[in-house]
């Protein structure tokens, strides 16, 4: 299963250390980082929880980049 | 580009003021006499330092506490105390700034390419004005159901796809496809959503959910580009991934290896000096540590290509896409849809000029003879006729039979008719000169007497043929100007036709007689011929229509197909949607890509280049502070102004 999130991120190297910290999360098979559109795509795993998943993305992100956000 | 500081967030107003104000104070400090007042000038210059660079202390520390030491906060912060430690109060303070000049620079210039993308894809319609039980009430286009009618007034964007039920009117379809020519609809045509109606009011039953509208999946295509990272993209961010680290170990060992050998090796008494000349030189190190620069540039040109290429009603679905066409070496082309128009039509009727029959009476007899055929030549031929205004009366005609694969013979006014091919005349024995022109021919003759179907008199040939785009020519030229080393033709026609069309247009290789299947073993082939000769390096493209050619399309290392406007399945098959069908946008597309990839290049080779001489600059102590800030923050603007160049397409 694909879902797409807005973000909010200011720097393009922050975006692609987020993208790393999402790939890297449990429950997450893939994950990009549109800087550009400022649009998170996750692709979570086989019977993967999405909310779930995204509150760990989310704080994985924060310890890498303090300075964003993901919508969920 | 005009600077109106109303654009601005709340965020980046506030970042402004505090960088104008520490700058103000730094001058005024850096000019007063404080020499004399050692500690009165530490905590003088703590002030402005604190105003600009308090955020980026406190994320530091988060930094920290999160084991993130190669975040860029940290590095700057212990750049900055490191040289205030030093006594180089001036210098820390000026790097901090400096920092936030670029960060703010950055965080404007990339706010600015993402508006003007939204403003150059102005077809988001923001309402739907829904009729219903007779009143029209105004809605989110979200809301409203397939089936629905809506109505557009002058002056609005069409907001959802559907067909036009009552009214006509021209619609402007520029934003689509960078065309400005407008385009008629009337009761019956089909129009879709991001057009704006110019004239007349349209009631429209919609066809679509919005976010299966042409406009919407548009929007989504592009926003989406960037997604499908380009291999320069994905090598900044792995060089980046590397690069932070390296400086920041780089920096240690300057801090620590270079006062141990000088002591060791040269005999140097260690000093405070000697520490600090070293230290000062790591923290320059620190400074051009952050990869910035390079990383933010990249999506960013990317982005601005694909915005601006869309602008022209050119679609490119991602970043990898870019690079690819951007080195296009062979172009394999459908020819029908691609260079030719595709609509068969009647252009030439030589009559035989010993019967006493004129063309035009020769046109209508062939037209009444397949007035009751549903084949495309059929119809040519009766769209011909009916535009020298006249009707076929079918009442003339009776008793029509179709030879499979020849023709047709019918009794018209009494005598038969006979319309068809070579063949066809060949059976029933008519003795004609085969035709040289190019296309397809009709032959016609007639039986001498009434009812008599044994001896016929041959008439003339009727001439059809699809005609060649006016713009393949100039196309196929600057496709050879813009680096195509080979341009392909592939049709199911005749070989004699296909060969005509690809003379007169200025192809250099034809295969005609294919089967659809042949085409995909053909493109095969001339991918590994390509290889062979040219290097993995270079692509093939292949444009087609969209329709049919979808296996082809995928097949290629770049399908582009064209005149896709509305047409779903050719925008899902292919890489590069051409919104019109006009093959200039071809090598439109070329060039967009391969300035987009030459501004990428550019900034890669000169920020890496930069970063790396004043690496060396520094680990020899010939450069100091204010250089590498020049290296971190000043190429960095370069690199951003340089990347916003690629959302201009006009000229490209």
């Amino acid at each position: 299963m694909k879902k797409t999130y807005k973000i909010e991120v200011d720097c393009a190297n922050c975006a692609n250390k987020m993208e790393d910290a999402a790939k890297k999360t449990a429950g997450v098979k893939d994950a990009t980082v549109n800087f550009m559109a400022l649009k998170m795509k996750v692709e979570f795993e086989e019977g993967a929880d999405p909310a779930a998943v995204m509150q760990e993305v989310r704080s994985n992100c924060k310890k890498i980049e303090d300075d964003m956000e993901i919508f969920l | 580009m005009k600077f109106n500081i109303n654009n601005l967030t709340k965020k980046q107003k506030n970042l402004l003021l505090r960088v104008i104000a520490a700058a103000v104070m730094l001058v005024i400090l850096y000019l007063l006499p404080l020499d004399k007042y050692p500690v009165l000038r530490f905590v003088l210059f703590l002030i402005p330092y604190l105003t600009v660079g308090y955020d980026i202390l406190r994320k530091a520390w988060k930094g920290i506490l999160n084991r993130q030491v190669f975040d860029e906060c940290f590095l700057m912060a212990v750049a900055t105390i490191g040289a205030m430690i030093l006594g180089e109060y001036s210098e820390g303070v000026a790097v901090m700034l400096f920092y936030q000049i670029g960060e703010l620079f950055q965080s404007i210039a990339v706010g600015r390419s993402r508006r003007s993308i939204s403003a150059l894809m102005d077809i988001r319609p923001d309402y739907a004005n829904l009729v219903q039980d007779g009143e029209v009430e105004k809605v989110d286009p979200d809301e409203v159901e397939v089936g629905s009618i809506i109505e557009i007034r002058p002056g609005e964007k069409v907001p959802i796809d559907g067909v036009v039920t009552e009214g006509s009117s021209s619609l402007n379809t520029s934003a689509l496809t960078g065309e400005s020519l407008p385009r008629d609809v009337k009761p019956g045509d089909e129009i879709i959503s991001g057009s704006v109606n110019m004239s007349g009011l349209l009631r429209v039953e919609t066809t679509k959910e919005f976010d299966e509208s042409t406009a919407s999946k548009i929007l989504e295509l592009v926003e989406n580009a960037g997604e499908r990272k380009a291999k320069s993209e994905q090598f900044i961010s792995k060089f980046a991934r590397w690069y932070t680290p390296a400086v920041c170990y780089g920096a240690l060992a300057l801090a620590i290896l270079g006062p141990v050998v000088n002591i060791l090796a040269f005999h140097q008494a260690s000093s405070w000096q000697l520490w600090s000349d070293w230290i000062y030189r790591a923290l320059t190190f620190l400074v051009i540590s952050c990869p910035c620069a390079i990383v933010v540039s990249i999506p960013l040109s990317f982005f601005g290509g694909i915005g601006g290429a869309s602008s022209v009603g050119i679609l490119i679905k991602g970043s990898n896409f870019m690079e690819t066409l951007a080195n296009v070496k062979y172009v394999v082309m459908d020819k029908t849809g691609t260079i030719t128009k595709g609509n068969f039509e009647v252009t030439a009727v030589h009559d035989e000029r010993e019967q006493n029959i004129d063309d035009a009476e020769m046109l209508e007899l062939a037209a009444l003879a397949e007035s009751h055929s549903s084949h495309p030549i059929a119809s040519s031929i009766l769209r011909a006729y009916e535009a020298r205004g006249a009707a076929p009366d079918k009442n003339r005609v009776t008793d029509v039979q179709e030879v499979s694969g020849k023709g047709v013979i019918a009794t018209v006014d009494g005598r038969k008719v006979a319309a068809g091919n070579l063949k066809l005349m060949k059976m029933l024995g008519v003795s004609c000169e085969p035709c040289s022109s190019v296309g397809t021919v009709v032959y016609v003759a007639r039986s001498a007497e009434a009812e008599d179907g044994h001896s016929y008199e041959y008439l003339g040939h009727i001439v059809i043929s699809d005609e060649i785009k006016p713009t393949a020519e100039g196309a196929i030229r600057d496709m050879k100007k813009n680096g195509v080393v080979k341009t392909v033709m592939l049709t199911g026609d005749i070989k004699s036709m296909a060969e005509s069309v690809a003379k007169e247009v200025g192809i250099d290789e034809v295969h005609a007689e294919l089967l659809p299947e042949d085409k995909v073993t053909l493109v095969e082939k001339l991918i590994e011929e390509k290889n062979k000769s040219l290097g993995n390096g270079s692509t093939l493209a292949f444009v087609g229509d969209g329709i049919n050619d979808a296996p082809v399309l995928s097949i290629a290392d770049i399908g582009i197909a064209m005149g896709a406007l509305g047409s779903d399945a050719a925008i899902e098959a292919a890489d590069v949607v051409l919104m019109d069908d006009d093959p200039a946008k071809i090598v439109k597309a070329i060039r967009i890509a391969r300035k987009c990839i030459r501004i990428v290049y550019e900034n890669i080779y000169f920020a890496i280049g930069v970063k790396f001489l004043c690496l060396i600059l520094g680990a020899v102590g010939i450069a100091n502070m204010w250089l590498a800030i020049f290296a971190d923050v000043g190429v960095m603007v370069i690199c951003v102004l340089n990347a916003v160049r690629a959302l201009f397409v006009g000229r490209a």
